[in-house]
């Protein structure tokens, strides 16, 4: 999916455009309203992250004007107090909002939310093998039969179909799929994966155990 | 948090007692003078026909043969007829020895009497009486004898009258004072009236409504609504500050810690060994716990400001909590906890965003303390005067504390473990609940460790 990122702080746009590049999104980053006025009349996003306090502006009335032609979804970042923002934010036509600094897993969640209630975007299904996951619906096509996965299901076979045939360790995994906040050990890992194991059956595509190294999505 | 003004004394009342009094000291002074006026009046009218009577009597005197002779004349008596029911007594005397009429009827012999006519009241005969005494000299045997014409009449009937007149003048009196108590308390309403009316558009005014008033005001009480208006206008710019800055303060404490989060996090994918890992966790774990207890500082800051100026408005509660839930879903969905809600439709009066902002910190409360995978219910109720709002969580519990400890500033429960919090949701809470007149519970689940957490609001 292709997302725009009007935020000014360097670092943290750099980081947002890494992270979400690793879960096949592209990303075009506007460090000012400007910038992302001349993004938005040249190309189509998915969906707009917008910071509330930038150089040439506030992203609140940037939203305000937006709103009147625009469906793109957009979700605000905010460094201000929740209580005041979460106000104006969203009857400014916001769909979501998240706090400053936030979590990867929390923003990913967020924006899936969002593009789900929105009724999706095209390229929201991988394929591997004869097995298919509908990441906004949530849904595993294994063969000729569906079922619907759990988040945290479909949070991990989606980051083992990305990166098919690649080792991920299981320190990876939990940093990529699981918030901070989450009191969750390695061993959980270990427990979704015997579950997908049991979900793949009847597919072609398996999860194998690296001894000592983690795991790897692989066709036979 | 209003502060209740002890009043002592009313305007009207005070006004009205004084213009009272000042009207029974007139009446007393009215009445005292028409009794006074009608008693002079009275005297007056016996006095002259006395005199009159005394004169008639006089004029009667004559010289006969050397001796002094009297033919009383019918009319000197029966012009004192005409004040009834008075017995007339009368007393002539010449050169001291009484010639007619009785004798021991008191006559002032001194020369007072000389030329014209004395009055003198005396008690006779266990009456109170007006005398008048007339002189004249007559010649009698060459010489010239002093006759005095003494008449003397009871004064029972001039008192009657003078009391009548001076009950008549008490009545009007007491119907004046009356008129003028009534009058008093009118005039003392209607000069208030301004006030009532400055006061009654003051109460009027909803909480945060500081807009200045534009009304017209008698001169007395004009300088009080300007400066009730600079004062409002001081006021709103003071909140407005407030907000700004709080706004202004999350924004600031916020953006660096941002930073040092996002450069964690990245390295944190680049780095290999666990150990470097580890460290770097533990860096985001306290970014996270540093940035969320200074949101909750500055959103408890934010709620208690606002309490103070609390609005009511009518508020959906099942709308704000669908979306409170909508906001939180995502971060419920990463653990896969499943949401269950029974909302009826139920309104109260309150403020949208206070309360919008507890259920946010209780629902957030619950997902933080739920294990993935398990299910948190929220139902809303009509409790009668109350509306209860119950989100029951399958958590962990609270470890045996209360919900008045978990209430207070960064109190946590004791088996809190990793989970990031800064021990302000709850107090958040119950501050938004408070000033909306109602309470937070705090009971154990039914099945299971969990806990339900209820706000009860206030339905009126």
């Amino acid at each position: 999916m292709r997302f725009l990122l009007i935020e000014d702080n360097p670092e943290l746009a750099e980081s947002v455009v890494k992270r979400m590049g690793l879960d096949g999104h592209v990303i075009d980053h506007a460090a000012s309203l400007d910038a992302a006025r001349t993004c938005l009349q040249c190309a189509e996003y998915d969906l707009i992250l917008l910071d509330v306090m930038l150089p040439d502006g506030d992203g609140r009335d940037f939203l305000a004007g937006h709103r009147i032609d625009r469906t793109t979804p957009v979700i605000v970042l905010t460094a201000r107090s929740q209580v005041s923002d979460r106000v104006s934010t969203l009857d400014l036509g916001a769909d979501d909002y998240i706090t400053k600094p936030f979590d990867f897993s929390e923003l990913e969640a967020r924006i899936r939310a969002v593009l789900r209630r929105r009724g999706g975007a095209a390229d929201n299904r991988i394929t591997l093998g004869d097995v298919t996951l509908d990441l906004l619906a949530g849904t595993l096509h294994v063969a000729d039969h569906a079922l619907t996965l759990r988040n945290r299901e479909l949070r991990l076979l989606e980051v083992l179909m990305r990166n098919a045939g690649q080792i991920l360790s299981k320190a990876q995994l939990l940093d990529r799929l699981f918030s901070f906040d989450a009191d969750i050990t390695e061993n959980a890992i270990e427990v979704y994966v015997a579950r997908l194991r049991r979900r793949l059956e009847g597919g072609t595509p398996r999860i194998e155990t690296v001894r000592g190294l983690g795991y790897r999505m692989t066709l036979p | 948090m209003s502060a209740t003004v002890r009043t002592r004394g009313s305007i009207s009342r005070r006004l009205t007692l004084q213009l009272a009094v000042i009207a029974a000291f007139l009446a007393l002074l009215s009445w005292g003078m028409v009794r006074s006026f009608s008693q002079q009046a009275a005297e007056q009218t016996q006095d002259n026909i006395l005199a009159a009577s005394a004169t008639a009597i006089a004029e009667e005197l004559r010289s006969e043969a050397g001796r002094i002779r009297l033919e009383i004349p019918y009319a000197a008596f029966s012009m004192l007829g005409a004040i009834n029911e008075e017995r007339v007594f009368y007393r002539v005397l010449s050169d001291g020895e009484t010639l007619t009429g009785y004798d021991d009827l008191p006559v002032e012999q001194g020369a007072r009497i000389n030329g014209g006519v004395a009055f003198d009241t005396l008690s006779y005969r266990g009456d109170d009486v007006r005398v008048a005494m007339v002189q004249r000299t007559v010649f009698a045997s060459e010489r010239a004898v002093r006759v005095i014409v003494a008449v003397a009449q009871t004064r029972n009937a001039v008192d009657a009258i003078s009391a009548r007149i001076s009950r008549a003048a008490a009545l009007v009196s007491l119907a004046f004072f009356v008129l003028a108590a009534v009058l008093s308390f009118w005039a003392a309403r209607v000069s208030l009236q301004p006030l009532t009316a400055i006061t009654q558009i003051v109460s009027r005014r909803g909480a945060s409504d500081l807009k200045p008033f534009e009304t017209t005001a008698p001169q007395e009480i004009a300088p009080l609504l300007t400066a009730l208006n600079r004062f409002m206008e001081r006021l709103s710019s003071s909140l407005d500050r407030s907000e700004d800055f709080i706004a202004e303060a999350a924004h600031r404490v916020r953006t660096p810690l941002t930073t040092v989060r996002t450069q964690a996090e990245i390295a944190l994918h680049s780095v290999t060994r666990s150990e470097n890992k580890e460290i770097l966790r533990r860096v985001i774990r306290a970014v996270d716990e540093s940035s969320r207890s200074a949101g909750q500082l500055l959103d408890h800051a934010m709620v208690s400001f606002r309490t103070d100026k609390l609005t009511h408005s009518d508020v959906d509660l099942a709308e704000l909590l669908g979306d409170v839930i909508n906001t939180l879903r995502p971060t419920a969905d990463m653990k896969d906890i499943r949401i269950r809600t029974e909302l009826p439709s139920l309104w109260i009066k309150g403020d949208a965003i206070l309360l919008q902002n507890a259920l946010h910190n209780v629902l957030d409360n619950a997902i933080k303390y739920s294990p993935a995978e398990s299910t948190i219910t929220i139902t809303l109720e009509n409790r009668g005067a109350q509306a209860g709002i119950r989100v029951c969580d399958q958590g962990r519990g609270v470890d045996g504390a209360d919900i008045a400890t978990l209430t207070q500033r960064f109190r946590r429960g004791g088996n809190v473990g990793n989970v990031v919090g800064s021990g302000l949701g709850l107090t958040i809470a119950n501050e938004v609940v408070h000033a909306h007149g109602g309470r937070l519970e705090m009971t154990g689940a039914q099945d299971g460790p969990g806990i339900c957490v209820t706000l009860l609001l206030s339905l009126r």
